[in-house]
């Protein structure tokens, strides 16, 4: 399709000077747009999280309600780790755009550390919801805020685990071309989890412990 | 003319990154800064009870949510309506329809549901619950 209009383009444009056309330095790739289009249709499955717990998290069936489970410091906690690894991995983008292997490296590994303190925050949460008899079977809304910041975590999970995974992948094989382009992919994904995590401590957590 | 122009603009910003914008320094922590003042302001509101009224703070808060949304979407993300020849922003305004679509009606729908099986309203008399069931839709 760009090509398409870029050809367009060019022919209308032949008078004029060609060389403003000429960006064949940097092709158009087609993952990027790909990836895109799987984090729009992953936004789809948390909206409907997001529904779910929109309609049912008043729902507490005689049970505790979010004002009297969630513990606001500790999600102020959990969204700063999430903040900071997003900055981080904004570093290790532009030390790879700078072709620094060895900086690329840190910052990631600085990320994946900010992403696990995320993850065992929450497991420490969701562990100590459950002791105290909040699981989700608890109550509607109690299922849905499982499900809901469960897909979340799970999904920080795997973006861990693919970090990992690219970490090894760049140590051996250097910034090559392929390696730019998984590196720009978790980076749409990493950046994904926090735009989604903006609606869950808002949604969730803030507007749960209102009156 | 307007052809002319997107043309000067495509090759000032081409010269340097091929039409692809993967941030700098700069954006990222113009993003950051952003972000963390949009932040601490709703857990400030909340925490410290600063407004009375729940529903008030509930309408702010949700706002502070939208516009940190967009922060991260232009300086994380690199949304701008020009990469991959616009189809990236074509399908963000798709999903955005299809979610407020599916979300205002399903809370819509939901709350009615809610408001006409309430346990309290079907109690009083047999016949104000009969009325109820005609007035379902």
């Amino acid at each position: 399709m760009s090509d398409l209009v870029l050809d367009h383009a060019a022919h209308g444009a032949a008078k004029d000077d060609m060389k403003f056309y000429v960006r064949d330095h940097h092709p158009e790739n087609g993952t990027l747009l790909g990836f895109w289009l799987y984090l729009m249709s992953d936004c789809l499955i948390f909206a409907v999280l997001f529904i779910a717990y929109a309609v049912l998290g008043r729902h507490y069936a005689g049970g505790p309600s979010g004002a009297e489970l969630f513990d606001l410091p500790t999600v102020a906690l959990n969204t700063a780790f999430l903040l900071f690894s997003s900055i981080t991995y904004g570093f290790a983008m532009i030390a790879s755009q700078r072709k620094k292997l060895g900086t690329t490296l840190l910052w990631l590994g600085v990320t994946g550390l900010f992403g696990l303190a995320f993850l065992s925050l929450e497991l420490y949460e969701f562990a100590h919801l459950i002791h105290e008899g909040a699981g989700p079977a608890r109550s509607a809304f109690l299922t849905s805020f499982f499900a809901l910041v469960g897909t979340h975590g799970l999904h920080v999970t795997f973006g861990a685990i693919w970090l990992v995974t690219l970490m090894v992948q760049l140590n051996r094989h250097g910034l090559t071309e392929a390696n730019t382009r998984r590196l720009m992919c978790l980076s749409m994904f990493w950046h994904f989890l926090d735009v989604i995590w903006i609606g869950v401590f808002t949604f969730v957590y803030l507007m749960g412990v209102l009156p | 003319m307007s052809a002319h122009h997107e043309h000067d603009h495509g090759h000032g910003h081409g010269a340097h990154d091929g039409g692809h914008d993967h941030g700098s320094m700069k954006t990222y922590a113009i993003g950051f800064i952003l972000s963390v003042i949009l932040t601490a302001i709703p857990f400030w509101l909340v925490m410290g009870n600063v407004i009375k009224d729940s529903s008030t703070t509930a309408f702010v808060i949700l706002g502070f949510a939208a516009v940190q949304i967009v922060v991260h979407m232009v300086y994380f993300l690199h949304m701008n309506s020009r990469s991959e020849g616009g189809w990236t922003m074509l399908a963000l305004i798709f999903t955005i329809m299809l979610v407020a679509i599916v979300l205002i009606g399903s809370i819509w729908v939901m709350y009615h549901l809610d408001h006409n099986m309430m346990p309290g309203m079907a109690a009083p008399a047999p016949g104000s619950t009969v009325q109820q069931m005609h007035d379902m839709p």
